[in-house]
């Protein structure tokens, strides 16, 4: 397999605040990240708030610059792709299809929209590209003239996966792309997403927050922390056998509709990390029930075979060295 | 007798286009000490349903109902002054964005102490110690600390849970919870929902739980009242519902989720096709019969509520016909 997207030691920091002396507070929004996607996978890359997933995901659309690292999509270096390159190589889904698309135009004119940006066909043939479009994600022709105001919110995600996917883009990243909708919907979402990455042969980057969304679609999994990637492998190793303390919270928070379980202990302790002022050595080992001292001391590298984990549990132990 | 009995509940609300049937012949129970979750998704009228229950309707709504008993007190005619002085005594909410339910310009100390000094008339010395002993009792570390404290400087699992002991200030018998933990992350979603059953345990208080998760309800709720276009479609205990569901539509939603470990990863998922009927004119027969796969003529008439031990639907197929 081919790796369609290489990340190496990707950083991006956030000014917050000012502060007219004292110097100005930082937030490490992404820290170091290395990260492969092959061609045809689906990468999901789950996180919680402030994990740095959502900056992540713009600096791979080249919506947002790394502070250092690169980034290389299809074997080329990010920021030597032509803009108009780029958009046939990725394209993104957001999360609220409310914001996402532009109220006042109407439905087929929003999905060929990148087709005139990137001067192909005639207004006629992008119509007749985008109207197929829009049949493809489940939109029969009578949809082409209306506001996005008059779809519903499942509608409205698949106006905006068809004009994604009008410039046969080989990527698409999407953003929490059915965590607006109601379930039923998502169901919905999910099944053509799936049936659409069969057809078209597409590599998807999957962000969620919701664990068993991304079991669901994801071959490949990478969860962060803080802005950091603490561990990354196959789906399956990862659900059938997590390794991170934090993974494992993570897959212990899932509230399967099983009745009589009861609510789950995660072993988490109340405290809440501060992005601004994150914890020393390890940024999860003020929540961790494994913590030892260590952790406190020293962040723990990444250990690399088949799969990816980021804790002092697996290099060596979590005693002082 | 229940703590909370409702009958026969209607929320008409007045808009441009007409009515809109928000609530519709809505009936429930709440016992001491249990849990009730209303589930459904957006627009089913769970949250109408809880705010015509705290008297908290907007203006151009109309709340009927044929009986409305609430601690053996009947509130069917009772004044908006009387459900104002239930309200966060006797019954307490929690909302889903407890960043947006705090007032920003307020401590939280403040925030707390008005509750016992409105309801109770304590003095401000004491409702400050009720309110240092509530947000112990929460797993709220410094209590005394953070009562100085706005609600910006806490975390959004903090500021739920001083939501939550703000609730409690003066002792409610009933806990109504809207979506509280949907605007938290899952690692903090599945403490606060702990806290709220352990909560529940020690304190005997029943909660009405409304959620659009299903997986909240499963591991929360003593019974359940699934809500479509806004009628309760089913409802019975959690295992009665989640084993062996009856209305196409609970059928519908359980197969809609994605469970670990059993949904193969990659398989289609159960899907409902088409959307939500307009409750806006009248509405007659099974609302939910255009997206139904066992949709038949008799559908379009009304539909008497099936029993079943403590198990009701509202559909005309027998349970037999629906497993099919």
């Amino acid at each position: 397999m081919t790796a369609l997207i290489e990340a190496h030691g990707v950083s991006r920091e956030f000014v917050v605040g000012q502060r007219l002396f004292a110097a100005k507070p930082v937030i490490r929004a992404v820290i170091d990240v290395d990260l492969d996607v092959s061609s045809g996978e689906v990468l999901g890359i789950v996180g919680e708030s402030g994990s740095g997933k959502s900056t992540l995901g713009r600096m791979l659309l080249g919506l947002l610059a790394p502070d250092r690292g690169t980034i290389r999509i299809a074997g080329k270096d990010l920021p030597e792709i032509d803009r108009r390159a780029l958009a046939k190589l990725i394209q993104p889904v957001f999360q609220d299809p409310y914001s996402s698309l532009n109220p006042r135009k109407r439905v087929a004119a929003i999905v060929a929209l990148p087709l005139a940006v990137l001067g192909i066909g005639s207004a006629g043939e992008r119509r007749a590209r985008a109207t197929a479009m829009l049949e493809r994600v489940g939109l029969p022709a009578r949809y082409a003239d209306v506001y996005p105001s008059e779809l519903s919110g499942g509608q409205r995600q698949r106006v905006a996966i068809a004009r994604a996917l009008i410039v046969e883009p080989k990527i698409v990243l999407l953003d929490e792309p059915t965590s607006a909708l109601d379930v039923s919907v998502q169901s919905q979402i999910l099944n053509l997403l799936l049936d659409l990455r069969k057809d078209l042969g597409l590599t998807y980057i999957f962000i969620s927050h919701n664990l068993a969304v991304v079991e669901h679609v994801a071959t490949r999994v990478a969860v962060m922390y803080l802005g950091r990637i603490v561990e990354a492998s196959d789906r399956d190793a990862i659900f059938a056998d997590p390794r991170h303390p934090y993974t494992r919270a993570l897959l212990d928070s899932v509230l399967t509709p099983e009745p009589g379980l009861g609510v789950p202990d995660t072993g988490l302790g109340l405290t809440f990390p501060n992005p601004i002022d994150p914890p020393s050595g390890c940024a999860f080992h003020p929540r961790c029930p494994e913590q030892g001292p260590r952790c406190r001391i020293e962040a723990p590298r990444a250990i690399r075979d088949a799969r990816l984990v980021a804790c002092h549990l697996y290099d060596g132990g979590t005693a002082v060295p | 007798m229940p703590l909370l009995e409702f009958d026969g509940l209607t929320v008409d609300i007045a808009t441009p286009r007409g009515e809109l049937h928000a609530v519709r012949d809505v009936s429930f129970r709440i016992e001491r000490g249990e849990t009730l979750c209303l589930v459904g998704e957006s627009g089913c009228g769970k949250s109408m349903t809880a705010f015509a229950l705290m008297g908290l309707l907007p203006p151009t709504a109309r709340r009927t109902a044929r009986k409305f008993r609430f601690e053996g007190e009947d509130l069917d005619r009772a004044s908006a002054a009387r459900l104002s002085a239930l309200r966060g005594d006797r019954m307490a909410m929690v909302f889903q964005e407890p960043m947006t339910a705090l007032n920003p310009a307020y401590t939280i100390g403040d925030q707390l102490a008005e509750v016992h000094r409105r309801h109770k008339g304590s003095t401000r010395q004491a409702a400050r110690e009720r309110a240092v002993e509530l947000m112990e009792k929460v797993g709220i570390t410094a209590a005394a600390k953070r009562l100085g404290q706005f609600p910006h400087q806490l975390s959004g699992g903090l500021r739920q849970r001083v939501m939550i002991s703000m609730a409690l200030m003066c002792g409610p018998t009933l806990l109504i919870a809207d979506e509280p933990t949907t605007a938290l992350d899952v690692t903090i979603q599945a403490q606060i929902l702990r806290l709220l059953v352990d909560l529940q345990r020690d304190l005997g208080i029943a909660i009405l739980l409304i959620t659009h998760d299903l997986g909240v309800v499963a591991r929360t709720a003593h019974r359940v009242a699934v809500m479509y276009a806004g009628e309760i479609v089913e409802s019975g205990t959690a295992a009665a519902v989640f084993d062996l569901p009856r209305h196409p539509y609970t059928r519908g939603l359980l197969s809609s989720i994605p469970v670990p470990g059993k949904t193969p990863p990659g398989a289609r998922l159960g899907a409902i096709p088409g959307i939500v009927p307009s409750l806006v004119g009248e509405l007659r027969g099974c609302a939910f019969r255009d997206r139904c796969a066992h949709a038949s003529a008799v559908c379009a008439m009304p539909v008497a509520v099936r029993s079943e031990r403590d198990h009701d639907w509202r559909c005309v197929l027998d349970a037999r016909a629906v497993a099919a």
